[in-house]
């Protein structure tokens, strides 16, 4: 691993204030120091900041949960109250990873984490989100993980994370600072599609920390449901993912959300099917209509196309488990 | 740092990972370096009780924590622990590569089941005496690869280590 200076901050003020160019937060360590030993991350400052009072679940005065950054992912899969209004998340989370990275893994760098292309990865293949401008290997390689919406010519890699998709439908905002100040933005708004600047991921500026990840009331979200389909039955990446909730009253959607991962460059809010589905019938015939119209602008490889009628079938399976 | 509950003073770079700590600089070697990457669990460790990948952590991260390795589940630092005896007598291991972290995995997985903590196979709304099904054990050991496929002594060991009748 090439050498970096490391300070641990007790204090935010303390954490905003000793990043600059060159350096990088650390959390649990999962994602960055693999990068940092695969050559990919370089940091020469490593700013420790899980020694800051950021891994408290706490209620909202309007309803609702600010879920510290720092807070682990098996301790947010495991909090009663995140068990009982937003199931979704919680199982989410446990769908992902292994217990042990999960006891180690942040709600912030779960966040932030990288893709896990193997073309990323490799420095032997050109990558545009690695080194900008050298083209991708990806678009004629071996595509079974990658994604099919949100693509572009630059760039195909699949958003890896399970709890983004769940932050997606539960309409979350997310809290960072910086020496600027602190500022929120919305779910939707973090994570950006690779466009000709594959590079920039998120919305955050590289200075920003993330410091909470709020929920909004979401009644609708009792009843939420992740599933995850995947090559293997636990500890592998998702193909498709549906993080859904659904409301129905005499037949009739009154309230859905809708969330898909593995198939985006971004955790991928389906708005164009949930506009179909509300306040429509809450059929099988209704549901399939909805994700045919949501994954009509995939864009497929040859080695990613079965994603496509995978995850149509899998909005179909878990809207009608929850339809009942 | 407190490793298997003796004080170590330890001067290293920062760059040196919690795994690379205990192996080259502390002479533990049961923790294994297999994949180097969160990929295969050999390296599992237990950091103030919770099981964590040793290859992903920095040593400088862990310097408060209380490290356990394989080399300090037994009590009192004699004999065996009862995880070691049943993967013994219940064949838990052929290359025997995996087994030390599958052993330091599985003392927190009943910790962690013990503690209420759910799995993505619990119900949300869990019984408190929740039994630790075979499936449930499956899953919550899936962070620890075998490339000799011993699992299903590994899962009878823990079965019996967990006190549980054999379910069909």
């Amino acid at each position: 691993m090439k050498p970096f200076s490391y300070v641990k901050p007790l204090d935010l003020a303390e954490a905003v204030a000793a990043i600059g160019p060159g350096a990088k937060f650390l959390g649990g360590g999962t994602n960055l120091v693999d990068l940092m030993r695969e050559g990919i991350e370089l940091p020469e400052t490593v700013v420790d900041v899980t020694g800051l009072p950021l891994d408290e679940v706490d209620e909202l005065p309007g309803g609702g949960l600010r879920i510290g950054a720092l807070v682990r992912n098996s301790a947010l899969a495991a909090d009663r109250r995140v068990r009982a209004a937003y199931p979704v998340l919680s199982q989410a989370v446990l769908a992902g990873a292994s217990p042990q990275l999960r006891n180690m893994a942040t709600v912030g760098g779960n966040l932030l984490q990288r893709t896990r292309c193997r073309y990323f990865y490799d420095q032997a293949y050109a990558c545009n989100k690695r080194e900008p401008g050298t083209g991708c290997d990806a678009l004629d390689g071996f595509t079974r993980g990658h994604a099919v919406l949100g693509v572009s010519g630059s760039c195909i890699a699949a958003h890896p994370s399970d709890m983004c998709v769940a932050l997606a439908a539960l309409d979350a905002t997310v809290e960072v600072q910086s020496v600027r100040g602190t500022r929120r933005i919305p779910m939707s708004d973090v994570h950006l599609p690779p466009g000709d600047t594959p590079h920039v991921e998120t919305a955050l500026a590289e200075d920003e920390l993330v410091t909470a990840v709020e929920l909004p009331p979401a009644p609708v979200a009792a009843g939420s449901r992740y599933r995850k389909v995947r090559d293997r039955a636990s500890y592998a990446f998702a193909l498709v993912s549906v993080a859904a909730a659904l409301e129905v009253r005499d037949g009739t959607v009154t309230a859905v959300r809708l969330a898909l991962g593995g198939v985006g460059t971004t955790p991928w809010r389906a708005r164009e099917a949930e506009r179909l589905l509300e306040g429509g019938p809450a059929t099988e015939e209704a549901f399939g209509r909805a994700a045919d119209a949501e994954l009509a602008a995939a864009i497929t490889r040859q080695g990613n196309a079965f994603k496509v009628p995978l995850a149509r079938a899998t909005i179909v399976a878990t809207l009608k488990e929850l339809a009942g | 740092m407190r490793v298997n509950g003796v004080v170590e003073s330890l001067d290293i770079e920062p760059w040196v990972s919690l795994l690379d700590a205990l192996r080259d600089h502390l002479g533990l070697t049961g923790p294994k370096k297999g994949c180097d990457q969160g990929a295969c669990g050999a390296c599992t460790v237990l950091a103030d009780g919770v099981r964590i990948n040793a290859c992903l952590a920095l040593a400088m991260q862990y310097a408060d924590k209380e490290i356990t390795t394989i080399e300090g589940i037994a009590k009192d630092g004699e004999g065996r622990h009862p995880l070691q005896e049943a993967f013994v007598r219940h064949d838990g291991l052929q290359c025997g590569y995996c087994t030390s972290g599958q052993i330091c995995s599985a003392i927190a997985m009943l910790d962690e089941h013990a503690a209420g903590m759910p799995s993505v196979l619990t119900p949300s709304v869990q019984p408190a005496s929740a039994v630790l099904s075979d499936d449930e054990i499956r899953e919550r050991m899936s962070g620890n690869l075998c490339r000799c496929g011993a699992y299903n002594g590994i899962l009878d060991a823990i079965r019996d280590v967990a006190g549980r009748e054999t379910v069909s």
